[in-house]
């Protein structure tokens, strides 16, 4: 293959004054990390950009780990020669010749760095692509639609050619500022809230709250499933989860209050015990994938009611959005079909038939009072189960003891 | 109740309803998805066959689950039948078959096949001097039960299985339902191609049957569809149902000698106690029959109307084959070992089981002599 790097050029981190140094650095270490099964690579930093020098590890493997790192603006597999017309021509010319294949339209589109050189941009452009058209047949220039743009970038150090640029995921390095603690029920939204928080550089931890035996492992597995997810996003490919036994404040709630105050009570409870775990955990913020207006416990009285028990600030990132824009992203992080794996959650269990959805705090403070719900939460928190999830060896809740006994 | 009647169908044991319904919950997947979840569904399948290929010799052989041994059967006998065709157009098996068995060749009969229904000596065996004449170039398919249900006479497996052996292009099916878990069954080395086998016989579950075939072995599909259980048996896999017959299996097979040795027991008990009566003739033989099947004719009395007088009194047996025992004719089976019309049409069996106990056989006992007294 001609391309032996892979140019870089940072999103948004690059606006960031004294910091961008931290960002920068930040950035390739995780990259580094990602790629810590391809020893060979070489990362070398220029100005606004950095280049990975392949010395022959998969391009492929390393441009699926970019397209998980948050902060970059866009990447491609490029090849260099010396600044010099001819050069450039001969190597434009054996690129399209091996990327290109079929009957294409193109362009080519070159930037001047080193105005040192002697020919305009535009003037490159026309002889590189006049060389190209010359020596080949089934190239066809078009400058406004063209489905191939060779890339030609001129700087002092040496000429780069690359045919496809990969737009990044922009955003901001994850783990930069701290992390963030995302409940996640196993439903559409949460996992979405999880990767747009991910997007703005917060690390991550997952709560979970299940309801063993009205939930099964199958519903515990698929939590696990959507949080490898989102480890890929992690700067260090690892995501911890706390799956937290719910069954025994739940019937608490039913038998202590009115059924149709039991969701809002229920998320109440939640909300407790996330705080407490984030706390204990140095997590400085809550995230969840509530929807304004989806269900009874997301209108504007239910959030408020529920809200009330926290002091922490919570991110709701995807609140605003409507179901389907949800679905599109689900979808493009992979974890919408895991999301609709149709086992109950904690949540689905214990239906109500008629949530209330103008809840009234000082109902809800009344009806709590009704047990000592403190001492249940504390129970709660101390059996957590604390999962590991890493990116790509995905964790089997399954083991041969579980399977075994049934033989 | 005193159940007599482990034959026609058993209890399930606590154990294999447990893991029924734990798969059922946790691993209900659909085998044939690619996502975790139905490879784990996946992984219990082939489990629940390795472990079901390990108790009865036969590592090399493929295992297809089935809604029943009645399936399995019409699978491998259909299955060589029409795959074979070309090689050959003569079957052999005996006049003593199971109904699944017997009417799927009667069936094969109609459709241009040539059967030989071996017939069977007193004992309820085959004659395997006559086996050995009727085999022809163009037989393709053997098929015996191991264990007689009607009057648990065993075939001789082993030796038929010897025999075969020099004839490489004939498949050697053998029905294993009245066999497993009583008596021991090794496919290899008794050199059986194809096995059928039931879930709720053997403390399992209704519903499950399983069909072992040699791998190598070609079979033409009974039931079309998508591409499950090797494009033989389409339609999605009943993997709690699998997991619990690998289970029902396993349990069977582990107390095997001790529960033969105990039912045993049983047995020359009944025998006593039967053949105190002159009424009561009994027509399993005692020197080649499995222990847990005692079949009598009656004389002078009405096979139903015995049934139903130790039913007044909560005991149950069967008279004739359950599968066959709505039909009014005499039984095949006892004709065929050489009784008249009325014997063989007054006909009860009584099965026994490792949870018979001899309480039950006392108490049988007393009702026994109540009834016979009464009918008299």
């Amino acid at each position: 293959m001609l391309y032996d790097r892979i140019l870089v050029k940072y999103g948004e981190l690059t606006v960031k004054g004294k910091n961008k140094y931290t960002f920068i650095k930040h950035t390739i270490k995780t990259i580094k990390e990602k790629c810590k099964k391809f020893p060979k690579l070489e990362f070398i930093s220029h100005y606004e950009r950095f280049y990975i020098m392949l010395n022959g590890e998969p391009h492929d493997k390393v441009i699926h780990a970019l397209n998980h790192v948050f902060g970059l603006h866009s990447y491609s597999l490029s090849a260099k020669c010396k600044t010099d017309l001819e050069k450039i021509k001969e190597l434009a010319l054996k690129i399209v010749k091996e990327e290109i294949k079929e009957k294409t339209t193109f362009k080519v589109e070159t930037k001047r760095a080193d105005k040192r050189f002697p020919m305009t941009s535009i003037e490159v452009s026309k002889n590189v692509a006049a060389h190209v058209l010359r020596n080949t047949e089934h190239l066809i220039v078009d400058v406004k639609n063209p489905q191939v743009t060779l890339q030609v970038e001129i700087r002092n150090e040496g000429t780069y050619i690359s045919t496809k640029e990969i737009k990044g995921l922009g955003g901001l390095p994850v783990g930069i500022d701290g992390n963030g603690l995302l409940m996640l029920s196993g439903g559409i939204d949460s996992p979405v809230a999880g990767f747009l928080m991910q997007k703005r550089g917060v690390a991550l931890d997952v709560i979970h709250f299940s309801s063993p035996p009205y939930t099964s492992i199958s519903s515990k597995q698929k939590v696990i499933d959507l949080a490898e997810k989102l480890a890929y996003y992690q700067h260090h490919d690892k995501i911890k989860v706390y799956d937290v036994p719910f069954t025994k404040l739940q019937k608490a709630i039913y038998e202590n209050c009115p059924k149709s105050y039991a969701i809002t009570i229920m998320r109440r409870m939640m909300y407790r015990i996330a705080q407490s775990v984030a706390l204990k955990n140095g997590n400085l913020i809550l995230a969840n994938g509530e929807n304004v207006g989806q269900v009874a416990s997301q209108t504007l009285h239910s959030m408020y009611a529920i809200n009330a028990v926290t002091t922490m600030p919570i991110i709701r990132p995807v609140a605003t959005m409507d179901k389907l824009e949800i679905i599109k992203l689900a979808r493009k992080i992979g974890t919408y079909d895991i999301s609709i794996r149709p086992y109950e959650d904690c949540c689905t269990v214990f239906i109500p038939e008629n949530p209330v959805t103008r809840p009234e705090l000082e109902k809800c403070i009344e009806y709590e009072n009704k047990f000592s719900y403190q001492q249940l939460i504390d129970e709660c928190i101390q059996s957590i189960d604390v999962i590991s999830v890493e990116a790509g060896s995905p964790l089997q809740l399954v083991t041969d003891d579980e399977i075994n006994h049934l033989f | 109740m005193i159940y007599l009647d482990y034959t026609s169908t058993t209890p399930v044991r606590d154990e294999v309803l447990k893991s029924f319904i734990e798969t059922t919950k946790n691993f209900w997947g659909n085998p044939s998805s690619l996502y975790k979840f139905g490879v784990i569904s996946d992984n219990l399948l082939n489990m629940a066959r390795d472990q079901m290929r390990h108790l009865i010799d036969a590592k090399k052989y493929e295992v297809i689950f089935t809604g029943s041994a009645t399936e399995a059967s019409n699978l491998a006998i259909k299955g060589i039948a029409y795959e074979n065709r070309k090689r050959g157009k003569h079957l052999i098996t005996t006049v003593v078959e199971h109904p699944s068995v017997y009417h799927t060749f009667e069936k094969l009969k109609d459709e241009g096949f040539e059967v030989t229904f071996l017939d069977v000596e007193k004992d309820g065996r085959i004659n395997l001097e006559t086996l050995k004449k009727t085999i022809r170039k163009d037989t393709i398919l053997v098929s015996m039960m191991y264990v007689n249900n009607e009057i648990g006479s065993i075939m001789p497996i082993k030796e038929v299985g010897e025999i075969l052996k020099h004839h490489h292009k004939i498949c050697f099916h053998v029905d294993v339902v009245q066999a497993l878990g009583k008596i021991p069954v090794r496919l290899k080395e008794m050199n059986v191609d194809l096995a059928t086998i039931s879930a709720h016989k053997i403390y399992g579950l209704k519903g499950s049957g399983a069909l072992f075939f040699r791998k190598g072995i070609k079979l033409t599909p009974q039931q079309i569809g998508g591409t499950q259980e090797f494009n033989l048996r389409a339609g999605t896999v009943d993997v709690p149902s699998a997991v619990a017959l690998a289970k029902a299996m396993r349990l069977a097979l582990e107390d095997i000698e001790d529960n033969y040795h105990y039912v045993m027991k049983l047995n020359r008990r009944m025998r006593d106690i039967l053949s105190k009566y002159d009424e009561i003739i009994i027509n399993s033989n005692a020197e080649h029959s499995s222990p847990f099947i005692i079949n009598c004719s009656l004389k002078g009395i009405k096979g139903e109307t015995f049934v139903r007088a130790f039913e007044q009194r909560d005991i149950y047996f069967s008279t004739k084959s359950a599968c066959s025992s709505k039909v009014v004719s005499p039984s095949r089976v006892l004709k065929a070992i050489g009784l008249d019309d009325d014997l063989a049409m007054n006909e009860v069996r009584f099965s026994l089981s490792h949870l018979t106990t001899n309480k039950e056989i006392d108490t049988f006992e007393e009702v026994l002599h109540d009834v016979i007294n009464e009918l008299n």
